[in-house]
């Protein structure tokens, strides 16, 4: 199995979603740079938080164009399960894997907390750890993870079961949409989420709850 | 030639920013100020001279990088244009 982590210039949880991966997979993933044009094959591809090209004109908008992604998309095109944290999310619907958008949090703050989620598909690549509608504490940090998408989309995206995380009630922290955390896309291979799970996968970290993600698709990968 | 684009935020979306400004608008006493929504100006200066194609090629930029459609809007002024 060949897993990769994506680094733009800005990211800064690259290196803690490799230590994640390391401890699921036995073997560290590879890094690849933004301005490569050449990805090895990847079996799993993350895209990890940060403030990618320093958010300049929308979070996530000049990565989605970089020229690693188009290797990205090809290659999740066919089949590659890719996994979009924060920043990283922001990039997949940037460049159009995921639907909607990522708008300012709605109280206009930065948000840096755990939040209480609640695991509402299971069976996405990543999820199948979980007991389906667990209810799981991850934190956030970001100011723009305001989910976004017209009402026909937030229509597709619930019969299509693509809604991967939900902010549990009451624990919205900043105006998203149906509560929505995460998303995939319908075959559950591509998942976007805004909180971080690598920053709570191991007990020094205060919870282990974000671990079974990447447990979860090694598992699920050949 | 040289062009502007304005890009804004579609009707019916959030725009907490508008929002703080014109709360900040109403505190500073400025009355009758009612939605405010904020948006983005960008410049830029092209080689292209033919009005038509630069027009085109600015809609591409906008489609492709410049705004995102599934919440803004962009509208293209051509230097020159009223």
């Amino acid at each position: 199995m060949q897993a990769s982590v994506i680094v733009f210039p800005g990211s800064n949880c690259d290196r803690d979603v490799a230590v994640c991966i390391e401890a699921a997979m036995g073997k560290a993933p590879l890094m690849a740079w933004h301005g490569d044009s050449d990805l090895p094959k990847s079996d799993l591809i993350v895209l990890p938080g940060g403030f990618s090209y320093g958010d300049y004109l929308r979070c996530g908008s000049m990565a989605a164009n970089s020229p690693i992604m188009r290797e990205v998309v090809a290659q999740a095109e066919k089949g590659a399960a890719v996994l979009g944290i924060c920043n990283g999310f922001q990039v997949l619907t940037e460049c159009g894997l995921l639907p909607g958008v990522l708008m300012q949090n709605k109280g206009l703050n930065f948000v840096c907390r755990n939040t209480r989620l609640t695991v509402t598909n299971n069976k996405t690549a990543f999820t199948a750890q979980y007991e389906a509608g667990e209810e799981i504490t991850v934190p956030v940090a970001h100011n723009e993870g305001n989910y976004f998408a017209d009402d026909d989309t937030l229509k597709h995206l619930q019969d299509k079961d693509c809604i991967a995380f939900t902010y549990a009630e009451g624990d919205n922290p900043n105006g998203a949409c149906l509560d929505i955390a995460g998303i995939c896309d319908p075959s559950g291979r591509i998942v976007g989420m805004m909180p971080h799970p690598e920053r709570r996968a191991e007990a020094a970290l205060g919870g282990e709850d974000g671990k079974r993600m990447f447990s979860g698709i090694v598992e699920a990968l050949p | 030639m040289k062009a502007t684009i304005h890009i804004t935020l579609k009707n019916g979306v959030l725009d907490p920013q508008g929002k703080a400004i014109e709360n900040a608008l109403g505190q500073l006493g400025f009355g009758g100020v009612d939605e405010v929504r904020q948006g983005k100006l960008i410049e830029v200066n092209l080689a292209e001279s033919d009005p038509e194609k630069a027009e085109a090629a600015l809609t591409d930029m906008c489609e492709k990088l410049l705004a995102n459609t599934v919440i803004e809007n962009y509208q293209i002024h051509l230097d020159g244009e009223a």
